[in-house]
């Protein structure tokens, strides 16, 4: 995959509005075939960097390489992509059949092979036999695949989404995703997404680009940026995590320990840090990887096996429990006001009962928990 | 609906109050008794026209014989034709303008383009003759239809930016994503406007032409200043008829041109009401 040459290219792109800098020196590439999600807060420059790939924008530095051929002076229509809008905008006053052959005709495509190219679009978003009807007559999610047959009949390169879920349902949200990434391995076209929803960048992405005020700030797969973040604004950004600042106390090549103001307890790591050098670092914990134990009057702190005795272990009491039917999340305090969030699996329908409202725990993990942030 | 009688009258079924039945049907009588009268007068078979005298048609038969009368409706139709299809370009023209571009002095034509709607159609009356009389003479005694070139001017000057504030007014609810859509599809600018911004302006563009054409159609005022001995208009000439007496003639006249204008109405509220033309405002983020 790595040694072909990428489908599209950003090559330090910027984009300032007036003195607003929307993209900030962004240099990213695509490979073919990948399912692409720009992630990020809303103004963090994601949209400005797909609409530029479109060609509503032109970048007022770098250049946008699709197959590699610079397109920046090429006027959307031009553009070997085509884009989902956040409102579908599908055409009201023409049928769901006319919408999906509005490309084809533009481009002259003979009749009998853009009526058998639109019959196929419509059966691949499951809309067959609703080519007759009109936008108002369909629901939202319905509208949403016209849009999507409508971009896809035209055979892009590439796709672009623009928030595609977000004007969804939460129940319908879960089924389009299910078959956005269906329809992507059916058709194989590289698609690009732009969301601010990192459950839907997870759960479609095959590569995902973090962005924050305009600036690029990790380019990972979905596991690596859940799991080896690189800066506290990714670790945030991507689930919930706890963050502890404090300095490396130690740091072997076979392991390492944190010490924070923050945490009564040693942060034991089973792994050294490179590029440290000594300044301030950050633990972070996913609420996941925390254990729960009830922790009777005069125990000692449990041990989980890969940390010496006393590490990786703190006492606290619980001050607030969230149910959400599947998991529990509680907010624990650990002492000096700070909470740290623990998220637990229900695993039996009694588990919830375990722990109540200011009950004492014990909170540990496995010394290959927690990640160390540089930034 | 006797059912419904059962229920208690809520506290917003304003309709259901029998105090706010009479002041609608009070309302409805002030508004269109006159009008009635008029029309039932003009069968009146008498002279005077005060009294009933009894059914005739006779009027309308006088009416649609009288050359005067039916060159000066000619006249009005045609001015109101060029007019109102003048004013819907060259107001439509300058609301996509406005809704579309920044430039500067934008603040200004959007307020300048409301003074025609504000200023008092006298005082237009007597710029519009200053203006033809001084500024740029109209020539004298040019073939039909082009010695109603003056009176056509003011009226396009007084009804295009009706037709302006009427589709700017639409354009608002454009959705901008749409015309990306079909620039993105493959259409280039002059497509998209064809294929995607006219269909939403239509109905913006028949409401705004139905305004130029009533408002072009029985102006007087502005006319009456305008106007040159040889060019009277329906409005005008009805003036000059009632001038010497109200006759039942004048009453047959007007009531042919309010029936018209009622048709024009109703075809352009039908027009309006397609769902063809109309569906489809912005965005539409909403349920599944």
């Amino acid at each position: 995959m790595s040694d072909k040459p990428p489908i599209i290219t950003f090559e330090n792109i910027t984009k300032r509005f007036g003195k607003m800098v929307a993209v900030d020196n962004v240099s990213l590439s695509v490979q073919e075939g990948e399912f692409f999600s720009l992630l990020g807060p809303s103004g963090c420059g994601k949209t400005t960097l797909l609409r530029m790939l479109a060609g509503f924008e032109t970048p007022t530095e770098g250049r946008i390489l699709i197959d590699g051929e610079d397109i920046s002076s090429v006027p959307p229509n031009k553009r070997p992509v085509n884009m989902v809008f956040q409102s579908y905008a599908v055409f009201p006053h023409m049928s769901v059949a006319d919408n999906v052959a509005y490309g084809l005709k533009v481009d002259r495509v003979p009749a009998a092979e853009r009526n058998r190219r639109v019959e196929e679009a419509l059966e691949l978003v499951q809309l067959g036999g609703l080519g007759g009807r009109k936008p108002d007559q369909l629901s939202g999610g319905q509208r949403q695949r016209v849009a999507l047959a409508r971009a896809l009949v035209k055979r892009p390169r590439v796709l672009l989404l623009d928030e595609p879920l977000s004007a969804l349902d939460a129940k319908l949200r879960e089924q389009m995703r299910t078959e956005l990434s269906t329809l992507q391995e059916k058709v194989g076209i590289t698609f690009i997404m732009v969301t601010h929803d990192q459950d839907e960048a997870l759960a479609l992405a095959s590569r995902c680009a973090v962005m924050n005020r305009g600036l690029l700030q990790q380019v990972a797969s979905p596991n690596d940026l859940y799991e080896f973040p690189n800066s506290r604004f990714v670790a945030d950004f991507i689930g919930t995590v706890n963050l502890f600042e404090g300095v490396l106390a130690v740091d072997e090549p076979d392991h390492a320990v944190i010490k924070s103001p923050e945490i009564s307890t040693d942060i034991f790591l089973d792994h050294g840090v490179t590029g440290a050098s000594g300044g301030v670092v950050w633990a972070a914990i996913r609420p996941e990887k925390i254990e729960l134990h009830k922790r009777p009057e005069g125990s000692t702190a449990p041990s989980m096996g890969d940390a010496p005795p006393g590490a990786n272990a703190v006492a606290g009491t619980i001050r607030h429990e969230a149910y959400l039917g599947g998991e529990s999340i509680y907010e624990v305090e650990i002492g000096g006001g700070r909470r740290i969030k623990v998220k637990r699996s229900n695993l039996t329908r009694w588990d919830q009962e375990d722990f109540a409202l200011g009950e004492a725990v014990w909170l540990c993990w496995h010394a290959c928990s927690p990640a160390v942030l540089l930034s | 609906m006797a059912s419904a009688r059962k229920y208690p009258v809520g506290p917003l079924e304003y309709l259901r109050r029998w105090q706010m039945q009479a002041w609608l049907a009070a309302v409805g009588l002030f508004l269109y008794v006159p009008l009635i009268a008029l029309m039932a007068f003009s069968f009146n078979d008498s002279r005077r026209n005060i009294v009933w005298k009894g059914f005739t048609l006779k009027y309308y038969d006088k009416a649609f014989h009288d050359a005067s009368l039916i060159e000066a409706f000619g006249n009005s139709m045609t001015i109101a034709a060029v007019s109102t299809v003048v004013s819907l370009i060259l107001g439509a023209m300058v609301a996509l303008v406005l809704w579309r571009f920044r430039f500067p002095g934008k603040t200004v034509l959007d307020g300048a383009l409301a003074l025609p709607i504000v200023v008092p159609e006298i005082c237009m009356g007597v710029a519009m003759l200053v203006f033809f009389a001084r500024v740029m003479p109209w020539p004298q005694g040019l073939v039909w239809p082009l010695n109603l070139g003056a009176i056509i001017i003011s009226h396009i000057s007084f009804s295009f930016p009706f037709v302006a504030v009427v589709v700017r007014a639409r354009m608002a609810s454009f959705n901008r994503e749409m015309e990306e859509a079909a620039r993105d599809l493959g259409a280039g600018e002059w497509r998209t406007i064809v294929d995607v911004i006219l269909p939403h302006m239509a109905p913006s563009l028949v409401a705004g032409a139905l305004l130029a054409f009533t408002l072009s159609l029985d102006d007087f005022v502005i006319t009456f200043f305008t106007a040159g001995p040889d060019t009277v208009t329906f409005p005008v000439k009805v003036y000059s008829m009632v001038r010497f007496s109200v006759t039942p003639e004048v009453n047959a006249a007007s009531t042919i041109l309010i029936v018209l204008t009622v048709i024009l109405t109703a075809v352009a509220l039908r027009l309006q009401g397609d769902p063809a033309v109309t569906a489809g405002h912005a965005p539409a983020a909403d349920k599944s």
